[in-house]
């Protein structure tokens, strides 16, 4: 039988390259996995896209005209605020589709498979970062539409979408980490988000920090999303780079440091239901 | 086909979740080329058995070699020599067939060219070639099951384990699956395959261990179980107006213990030797002693006898036990 014969016949053979090679190749094919199922899922994008335009249109015309920022218009300087609240959001995405894989059973053929064992999570957590990207742009365009006027040098966009793509793919790593550790799908939904609410909107993504109480303020002058939104902020506004870009750097990579293996041993140990 | 070495070898294989103890010393052996089926209830302990000889968990003691290769030192050669298939379709839902079967193969480190070639085999063969670019989600529970055995088969691995794989089909997708199960056999695969049905276990095991509570309380051929429990019977219904003293008169030599008659039934039960060479020595003596027949049945103890007499509870197992194994497979991820 030709199932059976194929092996015999030497067809089936697994090539053999290193062990970095399988990691990378591996998370490719599971990445090329999570960007074919977003046409085929659209609401989800729909939805993450959707999301963040409400937030554009509530700070730019209803809080907007409340909040005063010194040397620019508001809506230059929310847009970076936007931009990174969409990518810290999207990171829940990865912990709920990682909490899903779990659900369906599929980890557990994934992990019965001679794949390497880091490649589901940076499969998912590099497909995540082009869904990102592709709502980044979006949000973009909306900014242009309702007045965002951004400066800055080319070698500050690159800068500035560097570091916003850097805190996707770091935030990604967190959420995957959130999702293999509560398992349920209903659970990643809330808890991927809930801790992004007081980081996010206790930064200076929508508000300069000096606006706030003496305590709140020093949480807020001293955590990630406050040093990435700086650091997006200030090359869009033709401003020179500053220690918020480094900040912004470190954090990134020691998000990585930490979430990386964390997620990739919690994944291990996975049970799938 | 049959080997004389072990492919899948258990010893004294222990689990804890949490304070269940799933597995309780569980001895398996499963000759190359052959099926051994692990029959039991819901929470006996199958699935745990399953995904430790699948390298998905780690036992807390004993040992399992599958293919010659310890479970746990050697787990990740193990990967390449085995397939599995389970009773929840593991295959991505909004993928196509086609794109299931080349990711898995790609995953399986076949080159490209090969996992493509091999997809295009594995669809034609499982009969799946006309829903090959639609998305899995809109297949029907048999086809997605057809598939999700594909998928375990890319490498076609020399050993391979099927968790319930027809759980929740329909007869005629669980007669297919059994087909296909029966070829790989015939083609030298080693398979285990766990399973809650005794007909399934009867239809494709070579050899059969009933397992309750997450250890091996019986094993042996279906045969070796059946002989456990007891003879076969004989039953004989007499035609009405018939004499029945007289059939109870000309069976009484066959009986190898108590006849029982029932009189209103006009049902004459008793147990025979095993075989059936005596029965037309039976119907003839009948005949002779003017006893004419409604019905002559020769009953074999089915699997269901076994099962009811080893466990002293029936096969089929309440939900209840389903959620204990699933609860605590979630307590054993916290710890």
């Amino acid at each position: 039988m030709s199932i059976v014969s194929d092996r015999q016949a030497g067809n089936l053979q697994p090539l053999q390259r290193s062990p970095l090679y399988w990691a990378l190749a591996d998370a490719l094919v599971l990445a090329k996995r999570n960007l074919l199922q977003i046409p085929r899922i659209p609401e989800l994008l729909v939805f993450a896209t959707i999301q963040p335009v409400m937030f554009v249109l509530l700070f730019r015309y209803v809080f907007g005209g409340a909040i005063s920022v010194r040397g620019t218009s508001y809506v230059n300087y929310l847009m970076a605020g936007i931009f990174v609240q969409t990518v810290a959001f999207g990171s829940a995405a990865t912990g709920i589709g990682l909490a899903e894989d779990l659900h369906r059973g599929i980890v557990d053929r994934f992990r019965s498979l001679p794949m390497s064992r880091s490649a589901v999570l940076t499969g998912r957590t590099l497909a995540d970062l082009v869904r990102n990207t592709f709502v980044v742009v979006v949000m973009l365009v909306v900014g242009l539409l309702v007045g965002f006027r951004p400066q800055g040098s080319a070698l500050g966009w690159v800068a500035a979408i560097g570091l916003l793509l850097l805190l996707s793919f770091a935030f990604s790593w967190i959420g995957a980490t959130i999702g293999l550790t509560v398992r349920s799908v209903e659970a990643a939904q809330s808890a991927g988000f809930i801790w992004l609410f007081p980081l996010t909107f206790a930064s200076s993504a929508f508000v300069q920090t000096r606006t706030m109480p003496g305590w709140l303020q020093a949480f807020a002058d001293h955590q990630p999303i406050t040093a990435v939104v700086n650091g997006v902020r200030a090359p869009l506004l033709g401003q020179p780079l500053g220690s918020d870009s480094w900040a912004a750097l470190a954090w990134c990579v020691g998000i990585l440091l930490v979430f990386v293996p964390l997620s990739v041993s919690l994944y291990r140990r996975a049970i799938a239901r | 086909m049959t080997g004389s070495r072990a492919a899948i070898l258990v010893e004294g294989l222990e689990k804890w979740y949490g304070k269940t103890h799933a597995l309780c010393g569980l001895d398996l052996v499963a000759m190359e080329g052959t099926v051994l089926a692990v029959l039991g209830p819901n929470g006996a302990g199958k699935t745990t058995a399953v995904r430790i000889l699948t390298t998905l968990l780690r036992p807390d003691a004993g040992r399992a070699e599958v293919a010659g290769l310890d479970v746990v030192w050697h787990a990740a050669r193990l990967r390449s020599l085995i397939g599995l298939a389970g009773q929840y379709a593991a295959v991505d839902e909004y993928l196509t067939g086609w794109e299931n079967l080349e990711m898995f193969g790609r995953l399986y480190h076949l080159s490209k060219f090969r996992a493509r070639h091999r997809a295009d085999e594995l669809l034609e063969r499982f009969d799946l070639v006309d829903a090959a670019s639609r998305p899995v989600k809109t297949y029907s529970g048999g086809m997605r099951r057809r598939l999700d055995l594909a998928a375990s088969l890319v490498i076609s691995p020399p050993v391979l384990f099927l968790d319930e794989p027809t759980t929740g089909l329909d007869p005629r997708s669980r007669l297919a699956m059994w087909n296909i199960i029966g070829e790989l056999v015939a083609g030298g695969t080693t398979v285990l395959l766990s399973t809650q049905y005794l007909d399934e276990a009867d239809q494709l095991a070579n050899r059969i261990a009933v397992i309750d509570h997450g250890r091996v309380i019986a094993s042996g051929t279906s045969d070796e179980l059946k002989a456990q429990v007891g003879r076969e019977r004989l039953e004989a219904v007499v035609a009405p107006g018939s004499d029945l003293e007289a059939a109870v008169r000309a069976l009484q030599p066959y009986a190898q213990g108590e006849m029982r008659v029932d009189v209103d039934r006009r049902c004459v039960t008793l147990p025979v030797t095993n075989g059936s060479g005596f029965l037309a020595d039976v119907v003839r003596d009948l005949d002779a002693a003017g006893a004419r027949l409604d019905d002559l049945a020769l009953r074999r103890p089915t699997l269901d006898d076994v099962f009811l007499t080893l466990t002293g509870h029936e096969a089929e197992v309440t939900e209840g036990d389903d959620q204990i194994e699933r609860a605590s497979g979630r307590r054993e991820e916290v710890a």
